[in-house]
C-alpha cells in the first residue's frame, strides 16, 4: 500500500494524475472504518488532509455565492460566517457524530462517499450547490443532483479531485432537522432540509437517508408554490400543511433495515417537512 | 446529595470518597488494559467462528491457510486434549464446533501467526462447507415437542414452576398483559484480550486475561487442556468493564491452547464486531402475567408464565430463569403464586450474565403490571406500591423470610420527595431538548411524562451455591499488603480494599498485590457481590492482623490486648495512656492472616419453587420524568430521582459512580440498545448501530442512599452494583406511556412503537 500525502493542491492533482484509481481520503470517518472492517483493502491512498486550499471558504467575485472547500471540516461550519450564510449547513454540520468526527469529516468526503445518510448532502441538494472537480489539466462543475447517482455512487471521474462546493447565498428561511433514536452522535433515519428563496418565491426540500441517494421533492415543491405566496412569510394553513406533509413522504423511497422502518422514515419526513416549512413561515 | 456518614479525617478510610488509583491512568489513556498486552516473540492469534445460524459442517480444508507464510498453528477441536466442552454450569459448549454449528459466531477454528493480518488472511484462506440448516429462533416454537432438538441436551435449559397458596383465588380486580424484552449487550468498552505464556516444555501456562473470575477461568482451561490447576495460572489483566459478559470463557481456552501448541506467547484480542460474537448478551424475554388484587389494590396472587431464549448454549440460563421467577413478586407482599419459568435454546446467540441478571426482565413485566393495577383500583403509582410494599419478615413466593433490612416504603416515599425538574421552558436550548442535535422539536411538540419502578434484587449467587471470597493481609513496618483474586472491572475494590484495610489496621500506606490465582477464589464480580464477599474477606484478614498486633503490643507492653483499639493511626490503651504508631509497633515485625468469607448457606428450589434459594436483598426505587415528542416517537430522559437501600455508603463517590451508571444502562435498554437479530443474525454488531447512550442521553440523577445497615452484611454495606439498572428501564417505560397514553408492551421502545 502506498500513501501519497500532498501539501499543496497542485501536489494532490499530479498524484491523482498519476494514479487515476488511487482511493482518495479526507477525513476518514467513513474509510477508515470501511478499512477497519475490511470492507475495502485500497492498494494506493491519496491523502488530502494536509491540503490546505481546499480547508478554506471565499466569496466568488460578485458575492452571490460561496465556495466552500472540500476539506473544510464541519466544526468549522458550526459557528461563525458560514453558519450566518447558511444556518442548514451549520445545523446539519452538527449533527456529524462526535466533535472528534467533526473535526476531521467535511463535505468533500460526504459527496466521495455518496452515502444517502450524508448528514450535509440534503443542504447541498435544497441550495442547488455545484460541485467542483478538477484534474492536472482540467476542471468541470456539476450541479449536485447530477453528482449523486446512486447508493454511495457518484460522477467523480478517475483522477478527479472533488475541491470544493458553491453555494449560493439564498435570501430567505432555511433550516435542516434529522431524526436518530438517540440525541447525538446517531446515524440519520430520515433528515430534511428546506429552503425558502423568498426572492424568487421558490422553495425547495431534501431529504436524507429515506431513498437510494437524496431525493428532491420538485413535484412538491412545485405544488406548494401555486398554493402560497413564497416571496412573503405567510401562516400555512392545517389542511394544506397535512397535504405538504403527504405529498413529501410520497416523494419519499425508504425501505425497512435494523436502524428503522419505510413506514417509520415516511412518517417522518412527512412530519419533519412540516415542521421546517412552519418554522420557515414563523416571525 | 448523599446523605453518607460524614468523616472527620481526611484519611482515605471508609465512608471518605476517595478516588480510585487508577482513575487518572484511566482518562488519560495511560491505563494498561488487556489489549495493551505485549510478550517478546509473540504470535496473534485469531478465529474463524460460523456465518450460520445452524449448519453441519461437511468439511474443514486449511491446506490454503497453512501455505501462508507467516501461519504457526492451525487448531481445531481434533486439538483440544481434554474436555471439549466448557460451560458455567452446564458443559455443553463446544471449544471448537466440530460437527454442528448452533450460533451465528459460534469459534470453529484457531490460527496463530505472525501478524494479525496474516491471521486474517489465514481465516479467510479456510474453506468449511457447511449443510445450512432451517434455524431455531424462536423460543416458544424451541418448546414444541415436534420441534428438533439442537443440542443433545434438548431445547429446554431449564424448567421450574413457583406453586404456593390458593391455586384458585380471584381477585376482585385483575390485571395482566405480556411484556417482551430485546437482546441488551453489555457493550463494555476494553475489548476481550488475554496474553498467554506457555512454560517450557509445554508443562503449563502463564495467562494474563481481562475476565470477571480467575478461579473459574482455570478451572474450565485446565479441564479443556486436560492439565492440573496449578499448571494454569491466571493474572488478571487491565478490565474495561464487563457487565456480566467477562463470566463466560471466550478467548481464554484458544489462547491457551495455541501457546502450547505453538511454544510462543499468543495474544488475542477480539475487534468490537467480534466481542459481540464473542460473549454472551442479556436474555430476551417474554413475560405474561397476570394480577389478582382487592378493590384497594392489594395484590393477592400472581400468575405468570416467563420465557427466556437462553440462545444456542446454557451459559448460566438456569440461573438466570431461577431468578427471574423468585423475583417476579417484585418487592411487594404476595401470598399466592403460580409461576411457570423456561430457560430455551435457540439459534440465536447464547445469553448469560447481565447486570440484573434475570431480574431485569422480571422488574419490566411486574411493574408494568403495578401501574395496570393502580389504573384499576383508582391509586396513584406511589399509592399502589406502598400498600404492597415488602417488610423485613414477609414472606417471598419460595416460602423464604426476607430477613435483609428492606425499607421499600422509605425507598418510594424518599424518591417521591425528590423535587422535580423545572418544566421544560420555552426558551430552552435546542440541544437540551428531545430530539438533541438533530433539530426535531419545538417545545410545543413535547408532552412530558412521569413513571415510577421499584426493585428487589438478590444479592450474592443462589442455589445452594458457595461462592466464598479470600484474601490475605500482611502488615509490617506500617505497610499493608493485600493479596486476593478479586477482579477489579471498574466497580471500585481497587479504591475499596485498601479504605478497609486503613480502618480497621490504622496504616495509611496499602499495597494491592498482583491479583491472580496464587491464592484462593474471590468468586466472581457479580451478583452484586465483591463490596460483601471479598469486602468481607479483606475486612476479616486484616482483622486477624489485627488481634496479632494487640497480641504483640500487649505482650511487649504488659497490657492487656483486649485494652488495645486502633485509633487514627495509632494502638492506644482505652483504659490507660499508652499510645504506639502502628507503624513504630509493627516495625520489623511480620503479621500476616488469610481469611475466607463465606455468606450463609441457601438451598435449592424443590419441585414447587420452594426453598431458602437466595442470601440478601437489596432495594430502590426510581422515578422517571421523560419529555415525548409524541409525533415523532422521540425521548429524552430528563431526571431520574431515585433512594437506593445501599445499608452503609463506603464510598459516596463510588457508590454514585454505580448509581449513575446503572441508571444510564437501565435508560439505553428502556429507549435504544437492542442487537437487532434477522433469522439469528445480528445486523447491528457494531457501536455505529448498536446504540449506547451519549452525554446529551443522559438524565439528571438525584440519589438518595438509604443507609440502614444490613446486619447480616460484613461491612454493614449492602451490593449496590446491580439494583441501579433494574426499575429505572419500567420506570422510563412508564413515563412514556404517562405522556403517549399508550400501552407500549415491548422494550427498547422505538420511535415507531410510539407515533405509528
Amino acid at each position: 500500500m502506498t500513501v501519497a500525502i500532498p501539501q499543496t493542491l497542485r501536489e494532490a492533482l499530479a498524484f491523482s494524475s498519476a494514479n487515476p484509481n488511487a482511493q482518495i481520503i479526507q477525513g476518514g470517518t467513513d474509510l477508515m472504518v470501511e478499512i477497519n472492517f475490511n470492507h475495502r483493502k485500497p492498494t494506493d491512498v491519496i491523502a488530502l488532509r494536509r491540503v490546505e486550499e481546499i480547508r478554506n471558504y471565499a466569496y466568488t467575485a460578485d458575492k452571490s455565492k460561496v465556495i466552500v472547500g472540500a476539506g473544510l471540516p464541519y466544526q468549522k461550519m458550526e459557528h461563525g460566517e458560514i453558519a450566518e450564510l447558511f444556518p442548514a449547513l451549520a445545523q446539519a454540520a452538527r449533527t456529524v457524530g462526535s466533535p472528534q468526527i467533526r473535526a476531521a469529516g467535511s463535505i468533500g468526503g460526504n459527496l466521495g462517499t455518496c452515502s444517502p445518510a450524508g448528514d450535509a448532502l440534503p443542504v447541498l441538494s435544497a441550495l442547488n450547490a455545484e460541485v467542483n472537480l478538477r484534474t492536472e489539466t482540467g476542471s468541470r462543475d456539476i450541479s449536485v443532483h447530477d453528482f449523486m447517482i446512486g447508493v454511495k455512487r457518484n460522477d467523480r471521474k478517475p483522477g478527479e479531485l472533488i475541491i470544493s462546493v458553491t453555494l449560493p447565498i439564498i435570501q430567505g428561511w432555511q433550516g435542516y432537522a434529522k431524526v436518530g433514536v438517540r440525541n447525538a452522535m446517531v446515524i440519520s433515519v430520515a433528515s430534511c432540509c428546506l429552503v425558502v428563496d423568498r426572492k424568487l418565491g421558490a422553495i425547495s426540500v431534501a431529504l436524507g437517508a429515506v431513498g437510494p441517494t437524496i431525493i428532491r421533492c420538485r413535484e412538491t415543491e412545485q405544488w406548494l408554490a401555486t398554493q402560497i405566496d413564497l416571496k412573503s412569510i405567510s401562516a400555512v394553513a392545517p389542511n394544506l400543511l397535512k397535504e405538504f406533509g403527504e405529498r413529501i413522504a410520497n416523494e419519499s423511497k425508504p425501505i425497512d433495515d435494523h436502524r428503522s422502518t419505510a413506514a417509520y422514515r415516511r412518517h417522518a419526513v412527512a412530519t419533519l417537512s412540516r415542521r421546517l416549512l412552519v418554522r420557515a413561515n414563523t416571525k | 446529595m448523599s446523605n453518607a456518614t460524614k468523616i472527620s479525617t481526611n484519611r482515605d478510610i471508609l465512608g471518605a470518597s476517595a478516588l480510585r488509583p487508577d482513575g487518572a491512568a484511566k482518562v488519560s489513556g495511560k491505563f494498561e488494559f488487556s489489549s495493551d498486552l505485549h510478550a517478546e516473540h509473540m504470535l496473534w492469534g485469531a478465529t474463524l467462528r460460523s456465518p450460520h445460524p445452524f449448519a453441519r459442517i461437511i468439511s474443514i480444508d486449511f491446506s490454503a491457510a497453512y501455505k501462508i507464510s507467516g501461519v504457526e498453528a492451525i487448531i481445531t477441536a481434533q486439538d483440544v486434549p481434554g474436555k471439549k466442552t466448557y460451560g458455567l454450569i452446564a458443559s455443553d459448549q463446544p471449544v471448537f464446533a466440530s460437527e454442528i454449528v448452533r450460533y451465528v459466531g459460534e469459534p470453529i477454528v484457531a490460527v496463530a501467526a505472525d501478524h494479525p493480518e496474516t491471521c486474517r488472511r489465514a481465516l479467510a484462506a479456510i474453506k468449511v462447507v457447511y449443510e445450512v440448516l432451517t434455524p431455531i429462533t424462536d423460543a416458544e416454537v424451541a418448546l414444541l415437542p415436534q420441534t428438533l432438538q439442537i443440542h443433545p441436551d434438548g431445547n429446554l435449559i431449564r424448567h421450574q414452576r413457583i406453586v404456593t397458596g390458593d391455586q384458585d383465588l380471584q381477585g376482585d380486580v385483575i390485571v395482566e398483559g405480556t411484556y417482551e424484552m430485546g437482546m441488551q449487550d453489555q457493550a463494555f468498552l476494553g475489548l476481550e484480550a488475554a496474553l498467554a505464556i506457555p512454560d517450557s516444555g509445554g508443562a503449563g501456562v502463564e495467562m494474563y486475561v481481562a475476565t470477571q473470575w480467575l478461579h473459574e477461568d482455570q478451572k474450565q482451561i485446565a479441564a479443556c487442556l486436560n492439565l492440573p490447576l496449578d499448571k494454569i495460572r491466571l493474572t488478571l489483566g487491565g478490565v474495561g468493564g464487563a457487565f456480566g459478559a467477562r463470566e463466560d470463557i471466550s478467548l481464554q481456552v484458544h489462547c491457551a491452547l495455541l501457546a502450547l501448541h505453538t511454544s510462543r506467547p499468543i495474544k488475542m484480542q477480539y475487534s468490537r464486531e467480534e466481542s459481540f460474537y464473542g460473549h454472551v448478551h442479556r436474555h430476551p424475554a417474554k413475560i405474561w402475567i397476570r394480577h389478582h388484587a382487592t378493590r384497594s389494590g392489594v395484590i393477592q396472587r400472581i400468575e405468570s408464565r416467563m420465557v427466556f431464549d437462553g440462545g444456542a448454549y446454557a451459559s448460566t440460563s438456569s440461573a438466570v430463569l431461577i431468578n427471574g421467577i423468585t423475583h417476579i413478586q417484585g418487592p411487594y407482599k404476595c401470598s399466592n403464586a403460580t409461576v411457570d419459568g423456561f430457560a430455551v435454546r435457540t439459534n440465536n446467540p447464547p445469553c448469560g450474565a447481565m447486570r440484573g441478571f434475570g431480574v431485569v426482565q422480571a422488574c419490566y413485566a411486574h411493574e408494568s403490571q403495578m401501574d395496570k393495577l393502580a389504573v384499576a383500583c383508582g391509586l396513584s403509582p406511589v399509592e399502589v406500591r406502598l400498600v404492597n410494599a415488602m417488610v423485613t419478615g414477609d414472606k417471598l413466593i419460595t416460602g423464604q423470610v426476607v430477613e435483609s433490612v428492606a425499607p421499600v416504603a422509605r425507598c418510594i416515599t424518599e424518591t417521591d420527595s425528590i423535587a422535580m425538574p423545572a418544566p421544560l421552558a420555552h426558551d430552552a436550548n435546542a440541544l437540551e431538548i428531545v430530539g438533541g442535535s438533530g433539530l426535531t422539536s419545538l417545545p410545543h411538540n413535547i408532552v412530558r411524562g412521569v413513571g415510577w419502578g421499584v426493585s428487589i434484587k438478590n444479592l450474592m449467587y443462589s442455589d445452594s451455591f458457595d461462592d466464598f471470597a479470600t484474601a490475605r493481609c500482611r502488615l509490617q513496618d506500617g505497610v499493608v499488603h493485600l493479596k486476593y483474586a478479586t477482579v477489579e472491572v471498574g466497580q471500585g475494590f481497587v479504591i475499596l480494599a485498601p479504605q478497609i484495610a486503613r480502618s480497621v489496621l490504622g496504616v495509611d500506606e496499602v499495597v494491592i498485590d498482583p491479583v491472580d490465582t496464587r491464592i484462593g477464589s474471590a468468586g466472581s464480580t457479580s451478583a452484586s457481590r465483591q463490596t460483601w464477599m471479598s469486602g468481607g474477606a479483606v475486612d476479616g484478614a486484616c482483622r486477624l492482623v489485627r488481634q496479632r498486633l494487640f497480641e504483640h503490643v500487649g505482650k511487649l507492653h504488659d497490657i492487656d490486648p483486649l485494652r488495645l483499639v486502633i485509633e487514627d493511626t495509632d494502638v492506644v490503651d482505652m483504659l490507660g495512656d499508652f499510645r504506639i504508631s502502628v507503624i513504630e509497633a509493627s516495625t520489623g515485625v511480620l503479621f500476616e492472616e488469610t481469611f475466607e468469607h463465606h455468606h450463609r448457606p441457601t438451598e435449592e428450589l424443590d419441585a414447587n419453587g420452594q426453598g431458602n434459594c437466595h442470601v440478601a436483598f437489596a432495594f430502590v426505587a426510581h422515578r422517571a420524568v421523560v419529555d415525548v415528542d409524541v409525533e415523532l416517537g422521540l425521548v429524552k430522559v430528563i431526571q431520574i430521582a431515585t433512594a437506593q437501600d445501599v445499608g452503609r455508603v463506603l464510598n459516596p463517590i463510588a457508590a454514585l459512580g454505580q448509581i449513575e451508571g446503572g441508571i444510564a444502562q437501565g435508560l439505553g435498554l428502556a429507549v435504544m440498545e437492542e442487537i437487532v437479530l434477522d433469522n439469528g443474525k445480528m445486523r447491528n454488531p457494531s457501536f455505529t448501530d448498536y446504540l449506547l447512550p451519549t452525554a446529551l442521553d443522559a438524565p439528571e440523577v438525584v440519589a438518595i442512599m438509604i443507609e440502614e445497615p444490613e446486619p447480616q452484611a460484613p461491612l454493614g454495606a449492602k451490593g449496590i452494583g446491580e439494583p441501579p439498572c433494574i426499575s429505572v428501564t419500567p420506570a422510563i417505560a412508564a413515563a412514556i406511556r404517562n405522556a403517549t397514553g399508550r400501552d407500549l408492551p415491548r422494550v427498547p421502545i422505538r420511535p415507531q412503537d410510539i407515533c405509528l
